[in-house]
Order: C-alpha cells, then sequence, then structure tokens
C-alpha cells in the first residue's frame, strides 16, 4: 500500500523532471504533515481540557440532556462520506481528469456545508435555550471542543472552494495537484479528530 | 503498488478506488456499532464504554491506513514517525492531565 503523501508527491516529481529547480512539492507535503502534528497536539489539549471539565454542569444541563445522537449520526455520515468523495477527487486529479475531480470537490464541499450547518443549528439550538458557553464549565469546554473543529473545518471549505476556483481556472498544473494534496491531508486529518469527538464528546456523554 | 501512482493507467486507478472503498467500507461498519450499542443499550455500561473506545481507536487506524496511506515503507517512514511520535505527546498531554486532575478531585473529596 502505497502512501499518499508519497504518492502525491512522486507524481510531482515525475512532472516535475523538466525543471529540477523547483520540486519542492515533497518538503511542501512534509511540512504540512509536520503542521497537522502540531494541531493533533492543540487538539489533545482542548480534549484534555473537555475531560477535565465535562462533570462540571453548574447544576445546569450535563451531556445526556442536550445530545442528540441521530442528529450526530447525520453529521458523522456527512462527514465520512465526505472523506471518501475526497479521496475520488484526489484520484481524479492525479489522472488529470479535470472534470471529474471538480464535481467530486463540489460533492465534498456540500457535504462539509451540510455538516457545518448542522453544527451551527446546534449551537444556535443550545444558546436559545440559554445552555450557551457561559452556562457551566462544561459547556465552554464543549463549545470550545467542537467549535475548534468546526472552525477548522470551516478553514477546509474556504480553501476547498479557492481550489475549485484554482483548478477551473489553471487546470491541474502540479502546483494544484500540491494544493490539493495539503487539503486532502487537512479533510483526513479533521475526519480522525471528528472520531474523537464524536466518541469522546458525544458517545461517552449519553453513556 | 508503492509507485503504482505515477503511472496514470486504468488499473491503478480502480486500485486506488477500491483502496478508498475498503477504508469507506470499514469507516462505516466502525461507525455503526458504536452508534448502535449505545442508541440501543444493548450492552451493560462497561461493555458499551469497551465498544465505544476499541472502535474509536481501530477507527483511527483505518484512517490512517487507508485515507492518510500511512505505512512503514521507506519513503513514508518519516510521516509514521512523526505522526507516532506526536502520539506519545498526546498520550501524555491528555492522559497525565487527566490523571493529575482526577487524583486532585479525589483529594479534595
Amino acid at each position: 500500500m502505497s502512501i499518499a503523501i508519497q504518492a502525491d508527491l512522486h507524481v510531482a516529481h515525475a512532472a516535475d523532471h523538466h525543471d529540477d529547480h523547483h520540486d519542492t512539492s515533497g518538503n511542501t507535503l512534509f511540512g504540512f504533515w509536520i503542521y497537522l502534528m502540531t494541531d493533533c497536539i492543540l487538539f489533545a489539549s482542548v480534549f484534555a481540557t473537555y475531560a477535565v471539565l465535562f462533570m462540571n454542569t453548574d447544576g445546569g444541563v450535563s451531556g445526556k440532556d442536550i445530545f442528540e445522537l441521530d442528529f450526530v449520526l447525520i453529521e458523522t455520515a456527512a462527514l465520512l462520506v465526505s472523506s471518501i468523495t475526497y479521496g475520488f477527487a484526489m484520484i481524479c486529479a492525479r489522472h488529470q481528469k479535470k472534470a471529474a475531480t471538480l464535481g467530486w470537490l463540489l460533492i465534498t464541499f456540500a457535504l462539509g456545508c451540510v455538516f457545518i450547518a448542522m453544527e451551527v443549528y446546534e449551537f444556535h439550538h443550545l444558546i436559545e435555550h440559554g445552555n450557551g458557553p457561559d452556562r457551566s464549565a462544561f459547556l465552554s469546554a464543549f463549545f470550545a471542543l467542537v467549535g475548534m473543529h468546526g472552525l477548522h473545518v470551516t478553514a477546509g471549505l474556504i480553501w476547498m472552494l479557492i481550489m475549485m476556483v484554482e483548478v477551473l481556472k489553471t487546470g491541474l498544473t502540479n502546483r494544484s495537484i500540491t494544493r490539493l494534496s495539503c487539503l486532502s491531508l487537512f479533510w483526513h486529518f479533521l475526519d480522525i479528530v471528528w472520531v474523537c469527538v464524536f466518541t469522546v464528546v458525544y458517545l461517552l456523554g449519553v453513556l | 503498488m508503492s509507485n503504482a501512482y505515477a503511472s496514470h493507467g486504468e488499473g491503478d486507478f480502480s486500485a486506488s478506488v477500491k483502496s478508498y472503498l475498503v477504508g469507506f467500507v470499514l469507516s462505516v461498519v466502525l461507525t455503526g456499532i458504536p452508534f448502535w450499542s449505545v442508541m440501543t443499550h444493548q450492552f451493560d455500561h462497561m461493555t458499551t464504554l469497551w465498544v465505544v473506545v476499541i472502535t474509536a481507536l481501530v477507527q483511527i487506524v483505518v484512517h490512517l491506513k487507508y485515507f492518510l496511506h500511512l505505512d512503514f515503507s521507506k519513503e513514508g517512514r518519516i510521516n509514521t514517525f512523526s505522526f507516532l511520535f506526536t502520539a506519545l505527546i498526546i498520550v501524555m498531554v491528555v492522559g497525565l492531565s487527566v490523571w493529575i486532575i482526577y487524583a486532585a478531585n479525589e483529594l479534595m473529596m
């Protein structure tokens, strides 16, 4: 089984043989991977904060009262399907199928939007019922953790939008494939973080 | 198939698609099991807890293997090792924080 990062590099390398001076996509992807690892540690710190604070509900609601698992299941499904559709976009990009790449990116983007819309709805619903982040330490930690993941996904969506414009305008150049590969790492990484979120926050919360 | 991506053949194309599909099916199963066991109260409390934690850990490995394609090949090793190092730091940050604070909580009772 080959490694996507390396495979992406490989394509970029193969195509870069014409000008050996600009063969930096390998460094770019490895550097981005290192950034993701630091991001992991950021998420881990917020997870630790949540684990420490989640019992301090100050007489207010606890996870059992506010989490709706069927709602979370749909959010999870949207994000999980978006992971594989992004994978398909990436495969098409490596094979220079521009229209298919754009199509899969668009589907991924739509699924990401569904996820964010549901999360915004959930937050709005909580705040409307007086369960905002200012209510208790549990809710502060909850909003910080889930909100941070949501902000990452939003950033990924903006990035994806920009990539769609780039691919549309300049086609699948080495530069755009390197960028798409970075976004691929970012997007799959966010899915892993979400696995931790729905396990630690939602499933263990209602248990 | 370590160098397969470089070629643009159709066989390579379907192999890549297949790899993602395998990862996806495994993820669906590994997401379905914990949600099902929590939503239907199928097992007792402790068993459910272990089911949820173990399926999550397995799913993370599945995502790393099939979506992020981490492996121990010569080219891929550095990514995998940087991840493993990060995982070590995470275990220390989360594990030790939780240990310290919960122990402190017990002492305050």
